[in-house]
């Protein structure tokens, strides 16, 4: 029988592959990789893909959807052929989001404290107020270094004319490292030898990393500083993560109610009574996080949270407030931010952005809806869009109204034509599209974990690529320059 | 380690144990039925010794091997059969992933999803490979388990939960027997049924330790080695003393004297060693085993209050 899982027939259909050039030769760090497919009998190829699958299972690595029944778990679909970074392009996108970062955090600290940057007619008051995620208790608040954002998990896309660009920029409690970590682990098992000789850079000292990142910003003056991962609990979507965290790093996993505070400093409740915390890696919303503070009607958080926290008691990960700077109007505004606060260029462009509260962006956007992807500037997860190619006449009257009900509330964006990569698809190989999300830690040092979780629509054509809807993830392969960069840290093969 | 993490281990270690015990009764009722004229008598007490027969009557009415083997292994309505027990224990788990090995919740996991599996396939042949499997399974989690875990806090709740937890099932099943099987006390000392006996010492593996040591079986032997017995893992003494010595490794108030769990686990510890195959029969061997359940209950309402609570009120560890 002849093989079909070739590259032979592999269609491009115009759009940009990350592992074949036009010619459909492989892309550097991808040579051996497309060699070791091609040597593999279609039977051989399907049977490692329902080994990861089965191990993912075995595992536990499952995430819960909302809207399904409660407590549902699913397991992230996973694609057997990886998206390959090469290293020209990581170390571009490295510097990109490395400059994005130290541009936010400034930026963080200037709303909550002078607000320069809206004095000197950069952003518009207007813009900055009416961000929803505006979080006025924040206002004074000085965290440890002044980091705002340690752990961030940016959105990237690349379009047909091979530019990569900045998405979102995910400063709130950014999921979907664990993926990473374990994807990486299922694929070592899968094709050992491979990983070696591509040279392939590790994933595995994240959380290594990210306790460093934690204990860098305790309080000052704490010896050993206590670290606990606070998760809003079991039927959370991204509970697994937070439990793989917590076990990565030997920290506690703690809930809501695990938690209390006395004299402005937090304890754990522990069978041997009461144990301070110093720095929480919160999953939880700045919403939910403490009742006194923020929803009055929160059963995740902890009474009195933000008191410790505004004492210098108590380091909080991400800090409260950051979700402002995910307002997507305010993303709109980020190259600005870098040309203020850093007096530099963006190494990494945003997409182009139709900001509708201004008047002349509006009128382009109302005449071109049926060919722009439309956001509310506060949803998440692929919610509250309208991507005009794909909708129907009512539904861009439906954007047209919101529109101009609420300006503020709307951006616009061309409908990108997301690069793709070879995906499984029954019995041969399909394009299919991708987005990128690398990591960013930022404690003492700023440090982005060389791999990211690459999230494939597996819905052919699709372009959402959110696990809530229809979407997978694919290892990301991040080719070394050195071999001595492709070692692991830790020693572990 | 926080009392909620203390308390999932505790919960998930009893009831794979649970679990387990379940899968060991049905076991020996279903041999005993191949050999046995009286088969139908097994089914009843397997019922009965669970205390939920009311539950049952009202659902399945007839104690026929089909319906109690559909109760007490798949049944998900019935919050003790071992799909729920193994589904509350991986729940259990999965709230502390973090504070267990992977290896144990992988094997967790799939132990849970092996037996969700069987409850969905209709093939009849595979029941008694089932029971067998699962003690397999529950003796490869407790395995994984004791070789990858440190014997820190974790291990210990995990320890306490699985002997607490044996420590009852082995009473009530010797309880339930006893009735059956003995039921007026001019009955003690005189031949007893060595078949049935026999399934009862094979419901806890214990047949062939028994032999060895005793060959002929009485009362006042089976007595001995099941609950006096301070060697054989599934003997009372034996249970209690083990969790006692993981009470006493785990620390709690910094008072001794307030150590309400060890106190009482002591004080049952004494009752077991100083007690005599001719004390327990002179008392009832019902009796004595009554004020056993009774002990255990306490003694895990101690744990409870002592451990797993939150309270302010608990002092501040420097």
């Amino acid at each position: 029988m002849n093989k079909t899982f070739t590259f032979e027939s592999y269609q491009q259909d115009g759009f940009f592959d990350e592992l074949l050039t036009e010619t459909r030769i492989p892309r550097q760090g991808a040579e051996l990789l497309v060699e070791r497919i091609n040597s593999m009998s279609d039977e051989d190829l399907l049977a490692r893909q329902r080994e990861i699958e089965a191990a993912l299972l075995r595992m536990g690595i499952t995430f819960t959807v909302y809207g399904d029944d409660a407590g549902t778990e699913k397991i992230f679909p996973f694609d057997l052929i990886p998206r390959i970074v090469q290293a020209s392009d990581w170390h571009h996108i490295e510097a990109g989001l490395k400059q994005r970062i130290n541009a936010l955090n400034h930026f963080l600290n200037d709303i909550y404290h002078d607000q320069e940057i809206v004095n000197d007619g950069v952003l518009p008051r207007e813009m900055l107020e009416k961000a929803k995620s505006f979080r006025p208790q924040c206002v004074g608040l000085k965290p440890p270094g002044g980091i705002w954002c340690h752990i961030t998990g940016t959105d990237l896309v690349r379009h047909s004319d091979g530019a990569i660009y900045v998405l979102e920029d995910n400063l709130r409690c950014p999921s979907g490292v664990s993926y990473v970590l374990q994807n990486r682990l299922v694929m070592k098992r899968s094709f050992p030898q491979l990983f070696a000789d591509s040279l392939v850079r590790p994933v595995v000292d994240y959380s290594t990393k990210l306790l460093e990142t934690m204990l860098s910003v305790a309080p000052q003056g704490v010896d050993e500083p206590t670290v606990v991962v606070l998760t809003p609990g079991i039927y959370n979507s991204a509970y697994y993560e937070h439990s793989f965290l917590a076990q990565q790093m030997g920290v506690e996993l703690v809930q809501g109610d695990d938690l209390v505070v006395q004299d402005d400093c937090v304890y754990m409740f522990t069978t041997e009574g009461l144990s301070q915390v110093h720095v929480i890696y919160r999953r939880i919303d700045d919403d939910f996080m403490d009742p006194k503070c923020f929803r009055k009607d929160s059963m995740l958080g902890v009474p009195g949270l933000m008191d410790a926290y505004r004492k210098g008691n108590v380091t909080l990960c991400n800090a409260p407030g950051t979700g402002v700077a995910d307002d997507k109007v305010i993303y709109a505004y980020v190259p600005d931010m870098i040309r203020y606060y850093l007096n530099e260029d963006s190494i990494l462009p945003n997409v182009p952005t139709y900001v509708c509260q201004r008047d002349e962006d509006r009128k382009y956007v109302m005449e071109h809806l049926d060919e722009l992807v439309v956001k509310a500037a506060n949803e998440a997860g692929g919610y509250g869009m309208l991507i005009g190619p794909h909708s129907t006449q009512q539904q861009q009257q439906e954007f047209a109204r919101l529109i101009e009900a609420d300006p503020r509330n709307y951006i616009a964006q061309p409908t990108l034509a997301l690069s793709r990569v070879p995906t499984v698809v029954g019995d041969h190989f399909e394009g299919r599209h991708v987005d990128l999300r690398p990591y960013i830690l930022c404690g003492k040092s700023t440090w982005v974990l060389p791999g990211g979780l690459t999230r494939v629509a597996l819905k052919k054509g699709s372009l959402v690529v959110n696990s809530s809807q229809g979407g997978g993830s694919k290892d990301t392969w991040v080719i070394a320059d050195l071999p001595s960069e492709a070692a692991d840290p830790e020693g572990a093969i | 380690m926080l009392s909620r993490v203390a308390s999932s281990i505790y919960w998930m270690a009893r009831y794979v144990e649970r679990a387990e015990n379940l899968a060991r009764f049905i076991d020996v009722a279903i041999n005993v039925s191949l050999d046995h004229l009286a088969a139908r008598e097994q089914w009843e007490p397997l019922v009965r010794a669970t205390g939920d027969e009311a539950f049952f009557e009202d659902k399945y009415q007839d104690y026929t091997p089909e319906n109690v083997r559909q109760f007490l292994t798949f049944d998900t309505e019935y919050s003790g059969s071992i799909l729920s027990c193994l589904s509350a224990a991986r729940e259990n788990a999965r709230t502390v992933r973090e504070a267990i090995s992977s290896e144990s919740w992988e094997t967790l996991n799939d132990f849970y999803l092996y037996v969700s599996r069987a409850a969905n396939d209709d093939d009849d042949q595979g029941h008694s490979d089932l029971y067998s499997e699962i003690k397999k399974q529950s003796h490869l989690f407790s395995g994984i388990f004791d070789s990858t875990m440190s014997r820190d806090k974790g291990w210990y709740f995990a320890n306490i939960g699985r002997f607490l937890e044996r420590a009852d099932k082995t009473s009530r099943i010797l309880d339930v027997k006893y009735f059956t099987l003995l039921p007026k006390v001019t009955d003690v000392g005189t031949t007893i049924d060595d078949l049935l006996w026999s399934a009862v010492l094979r419901s806890v593996s214990g047949f062939e330790m028994f032999r060895k040591r005793y060959h002929t079986l009485t009362i006042e032997r089976v007595i001995d080695f099941l609950v006096l017995d301070s060697s054989f893992p599934r003997a009372i003494h034996y249970c209690v003393r083990t969790a006692t010595g993981s009470l006493s490794k785990i620390g709690g108030p910094s008072n001794p004297g307030e150590n309400k769990p060890l106190v009482l686990a002591n004080a049952l510890l004494v009752k077991l060693s100083t007690a005599t195959n001719r004390t327990v029969i002179d008392g009832g061997l019902h009796e004595f085993i009554d004020s056993l359940q009774t002990d255990l209950n306490e003694l895990g309402n101690a744990i409870g209050e002592t451990y797993h609570s939150k309270r302010i009120e608990k002092s501040i560890v420097s």
